[in-house]
């Protein structure tokens, strides 16, 4: 008889709470990860194509103006954003594809909110002609319209999610749907350290590779560690991926920055860190916005990318231990401080950056009070021009006003 | 075993009949209607219910009991108020099974403790979690062995031999069989595997099989039926009172319903 344990935990979040039917999927998955993690043929593989298709590793840049504006912090950039298809998703979609051809399967499956991960799995899926259906919720379709039509040219079908509240999540169950009745012959491409175990682990390791160039550079650039590191949490791999390999470093601080949307105190916003409460969702244990009666909250943010009520277990963990803090940054301080990176830097951030950026800010302000000097990596998850036709919106009128001074 | 669903599955047993377990999602359209719903099901044929609490995300559900779970939350249904629902309808129906159907998130928040004896003092008879495989059960189920409250887990046709054992092993009342890849809903034709799997089963059960997930027709039901211990019939049940307008009708319809299958099935067993 089996034993009965839980697999895949962090402290006591993560988990694999998922139908019967998965269930077999789940541990033929988790067995083929160990095999490849072993597999240096594997690796070589992998590597060739982060650094042939991907373009990694990609740089750790001094932001130099944006330090001078902040004062008080030194920061430098890990440029996720130019990796092929513009941010750190395709990390995670290319190491799949290539565990999904070990396992034979024919077709993969996503679910993806702002388009982002949607569009690094249909590239990663195009680059071994393997079949890609992408869920994505009606409700982003229309916020990300150049994304859909990104997916389609690269030869995936973009399924539109019309349940629940038609984002992220919602894209999320109906993925999931598909899985347990294709599972045999498809593999579900997740797109963050979420889900059932051994998601959260794997896709941990294949997004650790942002963490493990950045230790590299900046002990490279500085002589030294840095003092912290700063990465935006949605359902939170880009974060988990800088993190990862700073966690053992003690005097690393490390910071997520939650969507606060329109403030903690509507329930207008994506802060499950900071404002949820333990519940079981997606497959794992996890940190999560829900009501008294245990129903799901839809999140809200600016950036359709941190739009999701839970986050990676991982994070709940290192919330729990205290070994990384949590913070949020509203709707319109992220806005602002996309302007300020493009204005300073001539980078324009994902929205989802942004709020890491502005974080910035409070941190030093903090840094001064304290009379320090702080050296800071922080993962510009992705670039923005996704968010540019968005941003006209929301920021022509104040740079209308600023040409007029 | 709980000796409700005990004496139930003796009682078939003896006659020789399969069993019959409607599937409604408490509330849908409101609490009055489910709770009126159920003795007249009795009447018509049904031998024990599932009653599913709904759940902003039921992922293991299709677009029938999507939308039914959607109508029921619109309501205004809780937790809370279906183990009320079920108090009250266990005195008209004093020795029928009644079987919670809930994803875990509900009880998480209501708390383990607080639910399995709210489930158990209302006359609930056991519990099913979708999403909640014998791995990670050990909390909810350790606090269950103190009430009779069984804890019934799934099997499905991906099911290895390995967890067909612990299933068996480690569940109560019956094993509930997914008798089709995917999520709830009807479906016009039965997976051609189930008689295979439901025998690698048969094989080493040591409590009846249910089987659920498809099954529209007197006919598919009296054919499932020949190879486990009773069905379960949702989807296909709450189309066919989407279908009607009135409450009345929605009640008149199911019932035809059920006794049509309950007539299937019974003509099916004295055949063979």
């Amino acid at each position: 008889m089996s034993e009965l344990v839980s697999r895949g935990r962090f402290g006591r979040f993560g988990g694999r709470y998922v139908p019967e039917t998965l269930m077999p999927a789940l541990e033929e998955l988790e067995v083929a990860y160990e095999e490849a993690r072993d597999d240096p043929a594997y690796h070589e593989e992998l590597a060739g194509y982060l650094r042939e298709f991907v373009g990694r590793p990609t740089p750790l840049y001094l932001a130099e103006r944006l330090s001078d504006d902040l004062g008080a912090l030194r920061v430098y950039l890990k440029r996720e954003d130019l990796c092929h298809t513009g941010a750190h998703k395709i990390n995670n979609t290319l190491s799949q594809v290539l565990l999904a051809r070990r396992l034979g399967k024919t077709r993969i499956i996503a679910e993806t909110g702002a388009g982002q991960h949607g569009v690094a799995t249909a590239t990663a899926a195009a680059l071994f002609g393997l079949d890609c259906d992408v869920y994505m919720g009606e409700e982003d379709i229309g916020r990300q319209s150049l994304n859909v039509f990104r997916m389609r040219l690269l030869g995936a079908r973009v399924i539109p999610v019309t349940s629940g509240s038609k984002t992220l999540k919602d894209a999320t169950n109906e993925t999931l749907r598909d899985w347990t009745a294709s599972v045999r012959t498809t593999h579900y491409i997740i797109g963050s350290v979420v889900g059932p175990h051994p998601f959260p682990e794997m896709i941990r390791d294949f997004q650790s590779v942002i963490g493990r160039e950045a230790r590299e550079q900046i002990i490279e650039a500085e002589g030294r560690l840095p003092d912290a590191c700063v990465a935006c949490v949605g359902g939170g791999s880009n974060s988990i991926g800088l993190f990862h390999p700073f966690v053992e470093d003690e005097d690393v601080e490390l910071i997520g920055v939650e969507a606060g949307g329109r403030g903690l105190d509507t329930e207008e916003h994506g802060a499950s860190l900071t404002a949820g409460r333990v519940g079981v969702l997606h497959g794992c244990e996890t940190f999560l916005l829900y009501d008294d009666d245990g129903q799901i909250i839809p999140a809200h943010s600016v950036s359709a990318g941190l739009d999701y009520p839970g986050v990676g277990p991982e994070h709940s963990h290192l919330k729990d231990s205290g070994r990384a803090r949590y913070v949020t940054v509203e709707d319109h301080d992220a806005l602002k401080a996309f302007q300020k990176l493009s204005v300073l830097e001539g980078i324009i951030p994902a929205f989802e950056s942004a709020h890491a950026i502005s974080y910035l800010d409070r941190l030093a302000e903090e840094t001064k009070e304290a009379g320090g000097m702080k050296t800071v990596v922080l993962c510009l998850s992705g670039r923005g021009d996704k968010d540019v036709h968005q941003a006209e919106g929301f920021l022509s009128e104040m740079l209308d006003d600023e040409e007029v001074r | 075993m709980g000796d409700r669903l005990e004496a139930c599955f003796d009682h078939l047993r003896m006659e020789g009949r399969s069993g019959l377990f409607p599937f409604v999602t408490a509330g849908d359209p409101d609490l009055d209607f489910t709770r009126e719903l159920l003795p007249l099901m009795t009447e018509a044929g049904a031998d024990g219910f599932e009653i599913g609490v709904p759940f902003s995300d039921p992922l293991a559900d299709g677009p029938t009991i999507q939308r039914s779970s959607m109508r029921s939350l619109a309501g205004g249904t809780r937790l809370s108020n279906v183990l009320e629902m079920v108090g009250e309808v266990r005195a008209d129906i004093p020795d029928t099974p009644l079987v919670l159907m809930t994803y875990y998130n509900p009880i998480i928040a209501m708390g383990l403790a607080e639910f399995v004896r709210g489930a158990s003092q209302v006359g609930a008879d056991a519990v099913i979690v979708p999403d909640l495989p014998p791995e990670e059960a050990s909390a909810l189920v350790e606090i269950m062995n103190d009430y009779p409250l069984e804890p019934v887990f799934m099997l499905a046709p991906t099911s290895t031999q390995e967890r067909i054992e612990l299933v068996n092993d480690v569940g109560g009342g019956f094993i509930y069989y997914v008798g089709q890849m995917g999520v709830t809903g009807a479906r016009d034709a039965l997976d051609s595997d189930l008689g295979a799997t439901l025998a690698r089963i048969n094989r080493v059960k040591n409590r009846p099989v249910l089987v659920g997930f498809g099954i529209k027709t007197p006919e598919q039901a009296a054919e499932v039926a020949g190879h486990a211990d009773g069905v379960i019939v949702g989807s296909a049940l709450i189309d066919v009172m989407e279908a009607q307008a009135s409450r009345e009708s929605k009640m008149r319809a199911a019932c035809d319903y059920i006794a049509s299958l309950r007539e299937g099935l019974d003509r099916s067993k004295t055949v063979s």
